[in-house]
C-alpha cells in the first residue's frame, strides 16, 4: 500500500468541503445561495453531463 | 462602488497581516471587516455574477464552480496560516457591509464559542481507496484493458465449469472487499483515537476525482496544530500491511467539516 500525499489540492476534496462544510448562514441577509441539496444534486448533474461520453461508474458503487 | 460582500470566513482579530497580493472570489483583495471582537474576512463580488439568479447558473458550471471554489480556499489558505478561521459555506453573499454586521452581532455568541473550540486545530484529510486490480471494477476500465494477466478465466471447458469460475470470481471478490472494509474501519478507529473529532463524508464520486479505485472511507478529523505531525506520522504508518490499498492524506485544512454546531 502506498501513501500519497497530493501536493495540490484536488477539486473534489475542495468541494466536499466548501459544498458540505463551513458555516451554512441563511436568512433575509443573504441571498440564500450555498443550499446544500441544491448544489449537491447539481453537482452531479453537472458531472453526468461532463462524463457524458464515459458510462456512469458511480451507479455500481452505490 | 456598488457590489455584493462575499463572506469567506469568520474569525478573532489577529495581529499577522494577510499577503498584501491576496486576492480571492471574482480577483478582488479582501479585506477585514471588525464588528466587536469579531472579523469578517470579505470581498466585494459583482453583482451581475453574485446575485441570486446568475449565481444560481453559475454553480451549474463546473468550470466557474471550480475556480470560484479555488479563489476562496485560496483566502481561507492564507487565513488559516495566521489564525484558526472558522469557514463559511462557498457562495455566502451579503448586500452590503451592514448586512455582514448584523449577522455577527446575532450569533456573535455561537461564532465565539465555535471559535474557541476550533482554536489552535486544523482539519486533515484521510481517504482509503482500494486500488483496481481487475476488470470487473472500477471507472477506469472503458473497453481497452483485456482479461486481466494473473486470473485470466481461460476459456471455459463446460456451462459448469464456467459457473464455478464466475462464483469463484465473486468469492474473491467479496473477500477483497471485507478486507478493504476491515481495513478501513480500523484506520478509522486509530486516526479517531489521535483526533479530537471526527466526521465521515460520502465517498467521492471518480468520474469527479478522477482517482483510481474505488474510495472506500472519506474522513475528516480535527487535530490540534502541536499533535498533527503525530497524527501525519500515524497515517503514514499505515503503509504496513493492506496490500492492494491506497491512502490519501490532504491538509492542513480550515476546519470546514467541524465547523457546525452539533457537537
Amino acid at each position: 500500500m502506498t501513501v500519497v500525499e497530493r501536493r495540490e489540492v484536488a477539486l473534489v476534496d475542495l468541494l466536499d468541503r466548501l459544498l458540505a462544510g463551513g458555516v451554512v448562514i441563511t436568512g433575509d441577509l443573504t441571498l440564500r445561495i450555498a443550499d446544500v441539496d441544491l448544489v449537491r444534486i447539481d453537482l452531479n448533474a453537472l458531472i453526468s453531463s461532463v462524463n457524458e461520453n464515459v458510462p456512469a461508474p458511480w451507479e455500481e458503487m452505490l | 462602488m456598488s457590489g455584493l460582500r462575499y463572506v469567506y470566513a469568520v474569525c478573532r482579530p489577529f495581529g499577522t497581516p494577510l499577503p498584501a497580493q491576496l486576492t480571492g472570489v471574482a480577483g478582488v483583495p479582501p479585506k477585514q471587516l471588525v464588528h466587536r471582537d469579531l472579523v469578517a474576512l470579505v470581498g466585494q463580488v459583482p453583482e451581475e455574477d453574485f446575485s441570486e439568479e446568475p449565481l444560481r447558473a453559475h454553480l451549474e458550471d463546473l468550470d466557474w464552480l471550480g475556480a470560484t471554489a479555488r479563489a476562496h480556499q485560496n483566502v481561507i489558505d492564507a487565513l488559516t496560516v495566521v489564525t484558526s478561521p472558522l469557514p463559511l459555506r462557498l457562495a455566502t453573499v451579503f448586500r452590503d457591509d451592514s448586512g455582514v454586521r448584523t449577522m455577527l452581532e446575532e450569533r456573535e455568541r455561537t461564532f465565539l464559542r465555535t471559535l474557541d473550540r476550533l482554536d489552535g486545530r486544523v482539519e486533515w484529510g484521510v481517504k482509503v481507496y482500494s486500488e483496481p486490480t481487475d476488470a470487473a471494477e472500477g471507472p477506469e476500465t472503458s473497453g481497452t484493458s483485456a482479461a486481466p494477466s494473473g486470473s485470466s478465466p481461460g476459456k471455459a471447458a463446460s456451462g459448469r465449469d464456467y459457473l464455478r469460475q464466475r462464483r469463484n470470481q465473486r468469492r474473491e471478490h467479496e473477500e477483497k472487499w471485507e478486507r478493504a472494509e476491515q481495513f478501513a474501519r480500523r484506520l478509522h478507529e486509530s486516526l479517531s483515537g489521535a483526533a479530537e473529532d471526527t466526521r465521515i463524508h460520502a465517498p467521492q464520486n471518480a468520474a469527479l476525482s478522477r482517482a483510481p479505485g474505488r474510495n472506500i472511507l472519506n474522513a475528516a478529523y480535527l487535530v490540534s496544530r502541536t499533535e498533527s505531525e503525530a497524527f501525519v506520522e500515524l497515517v503514514d504508518r499505515t503503509k504496513d500491511d493492506a496490500p492492494g490499498l491506497r491512502v490519501e492524506l490532504t491538509g492542513p485544512w480550515a476546519a470546514y467539516s467541524f465547523s457546525g454546531e452539533d457537537t
